[in-house]
C-alpha cells in the first residue's frame, strides 16, 4: 500500500514536471490576481482585509489547480488505471499531492502577497502554521469534490458550487486562526481554533477515505 | 376510520399537535423577559423548523449509506425527497427567523455564527440538488448525489454544532442572552415546545411521505 500510494505520487509529479502548463497555469492565475489586489489598494490596508483577500486569491487557487486532479483524466485513462489501482491508494496519493502542490503555491502567493502588499505578520510561526493546516483541509475536501465533479460528466463549473458550501466552515475558522497570527495574539488564544482545524483535517480525511471506494466503483 | 388508527395515527397526531402549537403557542402565558417579551413565542415556530430540517437531514444522511450499501433506487427517491422537505423547513426557520430578529436586534440579517450556520447549510443543500440536476445517469446521479450529502452533514454538523460554540452568539440562551435555561422555573413553554417539536417533525414526515409517494406511482405508471 505504501509502495503504491509513493509509486502514484510520483506519477504525479513526472506528470506536473513533463506538463508545466499546469503549475505555470495556476501561478499566473494567482499572481495576476494579486497584481489587482495591488493595483486597486496601492498599499497595506488594514488586517482583515489583507487576511480576507489572502484567503480568497489561495481558495480560488486551490480550486482552478485541484479542478485538473481528476478532471484532465481522460475516460480511457480511469479505465486503465480502474483496473490497475486500488482505490484507497489513488485517493491517498491524489490527497498527498494535492496538499504538496497547494502548500507550494500557497507559499509563492504569501510571498508574493507580502512583497506587494506588505507584511502586518507578527507572529509568522503559527501563521505559517494556519496556513499548512487549512490549505491541508482545503486540498483534501476539493480533490474528493474534484472526483465528483470529475464523474458528473466534466463539469467544471460543478467544482466551486460543490466545494465552496463544504469549504465555509474551514475557512471561517482559519481566517480566524490567522488573524490572531497577524495580530501576533498570546498563544492561548489559539487554543479552540487549533483543535477545531486538527478535527477538521481528520475528518476530511477520514471522509474521503471512507466515500472514494464507492465513487470509483462506476 | 380502522385505517386511520392503525396506519395513519401519526398524521392525526400531527394535526392535534400542530393545532395545539398555533392555539396554546398564542394564548398561553409566557415569561416576560427583556428584550425578547412576546416575542418569544416564535419559540414554538422558527426553533422547531430548525428540529424538523435536522431530523429529515438524519433520514437523508441515513438513505445515502443506504443507496451506497444497497443501491437501490427507491433509496435514493427518500433521499432526494427528504432533502427536498429539509430545505423546505430550513426556508421556513430563515424566514421566520428573519421576521423575528428584524424586530428583536433590528435588523433581519446580523453577522451572527449561527446565522452563518444556516446560509452555509441551505448553500450546501442547494449545491446537492445543483448535483443531481447536473447528472443524467439515475444511479449515478444517486452515487453522486449520496456522497456529497454525506459529506455535506458531515461539515454541517460541524457548521451548526461546534463552529457557534467558539463564539458568542446574539441568539437567546447565549453569550448571556436571556433564554431558554431561564425558563426552568417557569414550565409552562415546555407544555407546548415539545408537543411543538413532535408536531412540526410529524408534520415534515408527512409532506416527505406524500412526495415519496407521489415520486413512486409516477415511476411505477412509466414502467
Amino acid at each position: 500500500m505504501f509502495k503504491k500510494v509513493i509509486s502514484l505520487i510520483k506519477k504525479e509529479f513526472l506528470l506536473e514536471i513533463r506538463h508545466q502548463s499546469g503549475i505555470g497555469g495556476v501561478l499566473v492565475y494567482s499572481l495576476s490576481s494579486i497584481y489587482i489586489c495591488y493595483l486597486v489598494f496601492r498599499q497595506f490596508v488594514d488586517v482583515p482585509v489583507w487576511n480576507a483577500l489572502l484567503w480568497i486569491i489561495i481558495l480560488f487557487a486551490a480550486t482552478n489547480a485541484i479542478a485538473r486532479s481528476f478532471l484532465s483524466e481522460s475516460k480511457n485513462k480511469q479505465l486503465f488505471y480502474y483496473t490497475l489501482l486500488d482505490p484507497k491508494a489513488v485517493i491517498i496519493s491524489k490527497s498527498i499531492y494535492n496538499f504538496l502542490f497547494l502548500l507550494v503555491i500557497t507559499a509563492i502567493i504569501v510571498s508574493a502577497f507580502i512583497l506587494f502588499l506588505g507584511n502586518p505578520v507578527q507572529d509568522f510561526s503559527m501563521f505559517s502554521c494556519g496556513l499548512i493546516l487549512g490549505v491541508c483541509a482545503i486540498s483534501n475536501i476539493l480533490t474528493l469534490v474534484s472526483a465528483l465533479a470529475a464523474k458528473a460528466e466534466n463539469n467544471s463549473a460543478l467544482m466551486a458550487i460543490l466545494g465552496f458550501p463544504l469549504i465555509i466552515p474551514l475557512l471561517i475558522t482559519v481566517i480566524r486562526f490567522s488573524k490572531n497570527a497577524i495580530e501576533g495574539l498570546d498563544r492561548a488564544a489559539y487554543q479552540p481554533y487549533f483543535i477545531i482545524l486538527i478535527s477538521l483535517n481528520v475528518l476530511v480525511f477520514a471522509l474521503s477515505f471512507l466515500l472514494f471506494p464507492y465513487l470509483w466503483r462506476d | 376510520m380502522n385505517n386511520l388508527l392503525r396506519e395513519n395515527w401519526w398524521k392525526a397526531l400531527a394535526v392535534i399537535l400542530v393545532f395545539y402549537t398555533i392555539i396554546a403557542g398564542f394564548l398561553s402565558a409566557v415569561p416576560r423577559l427583556p428584550i425578547l417579551h412576546e416575542t418569544i413565542r416564535n419559540l414554538y415556530f422558527h426553533v422547531t423548523m430548525w428540529f424538523g430540517m435536522m431530523l429529515l437531514m438524519i433520514v437523508n444522511l441515513v438513505y445515502g449509506v443506504r443507496y451506497l450499501s444497497g443501491s437501490s433506487i427507491k433509496d435514493d427517491i427518500y433521499a432526494e425527497e427528504s432533502a427536498r422537505t429539509a430545505m423546505f423547513f430550513g426556508v421556513a426557520g430563515l424566514i421566520t427567523g428573519m421576521i423575528w430578529a428584524n424586530y428583536t436586534w433590528g435588523a433581519p440579517w446580523v453577522n451572527d455564527p449561527q446565522l452563518n450556520g444556516a446560509a452555509g447549510t441551505m448553500l450546501a443543500y442547494s449545491a446537492y440538488f445543483i448535483l443531481r440536476n447536473a447528472v443524467a445517469d439515475e444511479h449515478r446521479r444517486a452515487k453522486l448525489a449520496a456522497i456529497y450529502s454525506i459529506f455535506a452533514f458531515v461539515m454541517m454538523i460541524v457548521f451548526i454544532q461546534v463552529l457557534p460554540k467558539l463564539t458568542d452568539s446574539l441568539h437567546p440562551g447565549q453569550g448571556g442572552n436571556p433564554g431558554f435555561n431561564t425558563y426552568d422555573l417557569d414550565s409552562t413553554m415546555r407544555w407546548v415546545f415539545y408537543p411543538a417539536v413532535i408536531g412540526w417533525a410529524l408534520f415534515g414526515t408527512w409532506i416527505m411521505n406524500l412526495r415519496i409517494r407521489l415520486r413512486l406511482l409516477s415511476i411505477n405508471k412509466e414502467q
